[in-house]
């Protein structure tokens, strides 16, 4: 763990002991058993509101604390272990970003209090095909006098069905594979010619797929000038990436712990099977990888936190490192634990499938290690 | 730990005694691949080795009175980065083999009065070099099988038995051996770690021949050799804690990319593209060695921002923790895994043993290759370093293994 504040000491505590005792994974599996399409629980993300986590990137003159990526990254963190559920991260932390970066004063105005106070959820809408491409958007925003008309689709944007606006990645020059001509728009769920379908995904979350059929904005909705967005896109998504680079440590410490618990307990042969030493060795190189990868998902945060110049290379090593643990952490949280972690009563399935899409979301660890050879000049 | 600005203040009276002191003749000593030995070394060197010693910087967290300059880590980074920054050198460590970052530490811990006013001084002005016999033929990754024997005759501990991979024995001054002194007792209960002068008619040494073709290491015979009962380091048969503390010392030292590696080296991803070429977008032109490349320096980052994270959370102050074991394996995959791809992008040119066919740097790839192999076995081998994870940091229950 990196050397914390006070103050981020605080919140930290604040957030174990919480998740742990209002939204344990519990929860989480009684809100999947009820087959809730908004994929959380009111209560819990009320609590959230409540507890200021909404506000934490927020400056205070729109009514946030203003405590920073490292601090928001603890909370993700310890939610990430629980598996719990909410737009926090989609909208007061990627919809702030996005906001703080790119957005007028007056939107900032206009949304920012209100992702504080949970009033609206702000999601980002990038993705339209298999891969993570944001410079293959091919969602046309055609300029007419003031006017925009956005045509095409999104998908896999996350609390899209609960989203009450979401910040649209367009094109407004150029073809679909292009970094240049890229436009964001901030446009109201229920704008005319925008409809949205729910997407059942393995995790059990709320992501949506967008249809915007000749969607008309105006230049008040635009975040930043007419097809220059591309540059501040890769910054809105590297603090994306670094944050689900928290949730993933959370989510693959945890697979860490139950697996270790296992190895003490679990008896065959007449020992406990952490005293094979193949399952010993096993367990300290998932302990080296997890050590590494907490040292690149921190790394991430403070570097964003320090608006140092080398952010893009930090975000890209947090997503793949952890990414990499994760995912192997993950089949070996079924793997040590046999036969009952393929049951569905059994938690492991759980984190399981919660590790591959966050895995997937942003890029993956293919993506950014080929970003990072890039950022490197090879 | 020291306030910033006081940092500030020491950090450029580091910098400008460096810059007056360190004679420009040394800039090109490569102190890797030139490892230097007290004949070799030229008298700027030894003026140089000499004025680092005089302010204790060649040892700077050690006590004043035995050589150092009793100053704190922080301080002592200071010099570190003052010293790389305009290309020179600490020659004291790499002078006194095992001993500054080994055995000074651990005589610092264990040492009586006496023993730290006796050895601590040569160590801190990189005069005396020191070697450890620890492992045996037959006792490797089982050190505590180790048969070598010490007798009391009164005066002295009269030892018997062979030593190996004793690194420098054949040019050092002193030895720190772990001896066994109670036959009878467990294992790990009835040994004792003695050090002894090198130069005596008990002592032979034998160079061994490595695959790449060096010879760093040693057999060491000890025939009836003695070692003063002043020289006992530590409790009688209480020699097994000396060791585990020695080994911890050894794993740290083993954490980081060593001191001598040159910080101007051309990155991997440089070299790369100077023998395999690139494609039209700027890419290399081997995709598949390219995403091997950049998981190498994405593994070479994660483990310099482990080690910088580590010292952050110990607040500045290095402490030998567990921790080392992981980190002393993830730098020894860092390192072979480069070495190999290094090796692999310089094609036909990367087998090369001698000649003028080949250029330096790629000679120099071909046996550091060779010798990096030694990094997984010496030290505690990987699998060692796994058992001492396994058990001593998640606390699994041990069974046949006895890290």
């Amino acid at each position: 763990m990196a050397a914390l504040t006070e103050e981020q000491t605080l919140i930290k505590d604040q957030a174990i002991s919480w998740a742990s005792a209002e939204a344990p994974v519990s929860k989480f599996r009684a809100m999947r058993n009820e087959g809730n399409e908004g994929g959380f629980a009111e209560p819990t993300w009320s609590a959230m509101v409540e507890m200021g986590w909404t506000g934490i990137l927020v400056p205070e003159e729109y009514g946030g604390s203003d405590l920073g990526y490292l601090t928001f990254g603890l909370v993700l963190e310890e939610l990430g272990k629980q598996l719990a559920a909410s737009p926090l991260f989609a909208s007061a932390y990627v919809g702030a970003t996005a906001l703080l970066l790119a957005g007028t004063d007056t939107q900032k105005l206009s949304h920012l209090p209100r992702i504080v106070d949970g009033s609206e959820i702000v999601t980002l809408a990038v993705d339209e095909g298999p891969r993570h491409a944001p410079a293959r958007t091919a969602l046309e925003a055609k300029s007419q006098g003031d006017k925009h008309v956005l045509t095409g689709s999104k998908t896999l944007v996350l609390e899209g069905m609960s989203a009450t606006h979401f910040i649209v990645v367009a094109r407004s020059a150029g073809k679909a594979g292009e970094a240049q001509g890229l436009s964001l728009f901030i446009v109201p769920a229920d704008a005319a010619g925008l409809s949205r379908r729910p997407m059942k995904t393995m995790d059990s979350r709320g992501y949506a797929e967008l249809s915007f059929d000749g969607v008309e904005v105006s230049d008040a909705d635009l975040m930043g000038p007419v097809g220059q967005a591309g540059e501040v896109l890769d910054e809105i998504l590297d603090r994306a990436r670094a944050g689900i680079g928290a949730e993933m440590l959370g989510v693959g410490s945890q697979a860490f712990a139950m697996t270790l618990d296992y190895l003490k307990t679990r008896k065959q042969f007449g020992a406990v099977i952490g005293s094979f030493q193949a399952l010993g060795h096993r367990a300290a190189e998932l302990f080296a990888a997890m050590e590494l990868a907490r040292s690149c998902g921190e790394a991430a945060l403070q570097e964003i936190d320090a608006q140092s110049n080398s952010v893009a290379k930090a975000c890209s090593l947090s997503k793949a490192k952890v990414g990499d643990f994760l995912h192997t952490m993950s089949n070996q949280l079924i793997q040590i634990h046999g036969g009952i972690g393929m049951t569905d009563e059994f938690d492991a399935g759980l984190y399981l499938k919660r590790a591959r899409v966050l895995e997937t979301l942003y890029g993956n660890q293919s993506y950014h290690r080929d970003r990072y050879a890039r950022l490197l000049g090879f | 730990m020291t306030a910033a600005s006081d940092l500030d203040g020491f950090r450029s009276e580091v910098s400008e005694w460096v810059q007056s002191n360190f004679p420009s003749a040394l800039k090109s000593f490569d102190l890797g691949a030139d490892s230097p030995s007290e004949k070799g070394v030229s008298g700027e060197f030894r003026a140089w080795r000499q004025a680092l010693a005089d302010n204790g910087w060649g040892t700077p967290t050690w006590p004043k009175e035995y050589g150092g300059a009793g100053l704190s880590d922080p301080e002592a980074k200071v010099i570190r980065q003052e010293i790389a920054k305009v290309g020179a050198f600490n020659p004291i460590p790499p002078m006194t083999g095992m001993g500054v970052t080994m055995v000074g530490p651990t005589i610092l811990e264990y040492g009586t009065d006496e023993q730290k006013a006796k050895h601590l001084p040569g160590i801190a002005s990189g005069e005396v070099r020191w070697c450890l016999g620890l492992s045996e033929p037959n006792a490797g990754s089982d050190l505590a099988a180790l048969s070598t024997k010490a007798v009391d005759n009164g005066d002295a501990f009269i030892l018997n038995g062979q030593k190996i991979w004793t690194s420098g024995a054949h040019i050092s001054q002193w030895c720190g051996a772990v001896v066994r002194t109670d036959p009878k007792a467990k294992k790990r209960d009835g040994i004792s770690f003695v050090m002894l002068p090198m130069d005596q008619k008990g002592v032979e040494t034998r160079l061994i021949k490595l695959i790449s073709g060096a010879s760093p290491f040693c057999e060491t015979f000890f025939n009836d050799a003695r070692a003063d009962k002043s020289d006992l380091l530590g409790d009688l048969n209480d020699g097994w804690s000396v060791v585990k503390r020695l080994l911890q010392h050894e794993r740290q030292s083993q954490t980081s990319a060593p001191a001598a590696v040159k910080i101007d080296q051309e990155p991997l991803q440089e070299q790369a593209k100077r023998y395999v070429g690139t494609l039209e977008d700027g890419t290399l032109a081997d995709p598949d060695l390219r995403l091997r490349i950049v998981e190498n320096l994405m593994d070479a980052e994660a483990h310099q921002l482990t080690v910088s994270r580590i010292t952050a959370e110990a607040k500045g102050q290095v402490k030998v923790s567990a921790a080392a074991s992981v980190l002393k394996n993830s730098m020894t995959r860092v390192a072979q895994t480069k070495a190999e791809l290094t090796l692999e992008m310089m094609g036909n040119q990367g087998i090369g043993w001698e000649g003028e066919q080949f250029s330096e740097e790629e000679l120099r790839s071909v046996r550091d290759w060779l010798m990096g192999k030694a990094m997984s076995i010496y030290g505690g081998s990987a699998e060692i370093q796994n058992n001492i994870i396994s058990k001593n940091i998640l606390g699994l229950p041990e069974t046949t293994q006895q890290g």
